[in-house]
């Protein structure tokens, strides 16, 4: 059982696919009342998070036009956020989940991102507890 | 009579789940995507699946011209969408055979990439069926409930 220790968490999901976007914001609401607002790519991310957006936890996809997710990661942390960041990857082996945690990610998980890998992060969450 | 025809109608349903589970043409994820769906959002599979097929079919289309033209690169990156969006509703076969295709496409080995491309386009062309075959089931079904309510009333 989850519950919330304080308020509600606050997410971002950035990811170039819409089907995805629509998938892991629903997950989130409908399973942990997890408030997530969607952006397409890393640069929308920085510049969402430069105008002065919090959130506790950004949902990060590593493959992505424009800006990839480790480079927006790099440049979030540059800019002082505090955020929980997961880089989710299509690739299985190593190389990206090393360049994600080197950008200055919390975690690094292998897409799908499911139930289960959310509530890894969580359980490291201050406002939750399960 | 017609709540018969809807129990026979939903063990329908989960015998080709069930088919579609052993073949491996699907994964646990679709069932967390059936859980995401209720009377707030009655259609939200359906309407998952159909914007993944809409996209599917362009990414398809497009991975036939880049493979063409040569271009690996733009196709890795097309097979990395593909890939995400398989394995988020459950797509296991295509999402394996997206992996395999990749693997082509890193080593630009064009045999390869046609022989992984037709089996790609096979793969998303039985899913699809699958797919349409079980909505049709589910349809039936939900008329077959709705009907069968107001019979129960008039009885009453």
């Amino acid at each position: 059982m989850i519950v919330m220790a304080n308020n509600k968490i606050s997410a971002l999901i950035v990811d170039d696919d819409s089907i995805i976007r629509k998938i892991h914001k629903t997950m989130l609401e409908r399973l942990f009342n997890i408030e997530a607002e969607t952006v397409k790519d890393g640069k929308e991310a920085v510049e969402l998070c430069r105008s002065g957006a919090n959130f506790d936890i950004i949902f990060m996809d590593r493959e992505m036009p424009i800006m990839d997710g480790a480079e927006a990661t790099k440049q979030l942390r540059a800019m002082g956020v505090k955020s929980t960041i997961v880089g989710i990857t299509t690739r299985a082996g190593g190389e990206d989940r090393e360049e994600f945690l080197a950008a200055g990610s919390n975690h690094c998980f292998e897409k799908p991102l499911d139930r289960a890998k959310v509530e890894v992060v969580l359980r490291e969450h201050k406002k939750f507890t399960i | 009579m017609l709540g018969f025809g809807a129990d026979l109608l939903w063990a329908d349903m989960n015998r080709l789940l069930a088919f579609l589970f052993h073949q491996g043409v699907l994964d646990e994820q679709f069932l967390q995507l059936q859980q995401l769906q209720d009377e707030a959002s009655p259609n939200f599979v359906s309407e998952v699946l159909n914007i993944y097929f809409h996209e599917s079919e362009k990414l398809l289309t497009n991975l036939r011209g880049l493979l063409m033209e040569r271009d690996y690169k733009k196709m890795g990156v097309h097979l990395n969408q593909f890939m995400g969006s398989s394995s988020s509703i459950g797509a296991k076969r295509v999402t394996n055979v997206c992996v395999a295709f990749r693997a082509a496409t890193l080593q630009t080995n064009r045999a390869g990439c046609l022989r992984a491309l037709e089996m790609l386009e096979h793969e998303y062309c039985y899913l699809k069926n699958k797919l349409h075959q079980l909505f049709q089931i589910e349809q039936q079904r939900a008329l077959v409930a709705g009907v069968r309510y107001p019979v129960q009333n008039q009885n009453q």
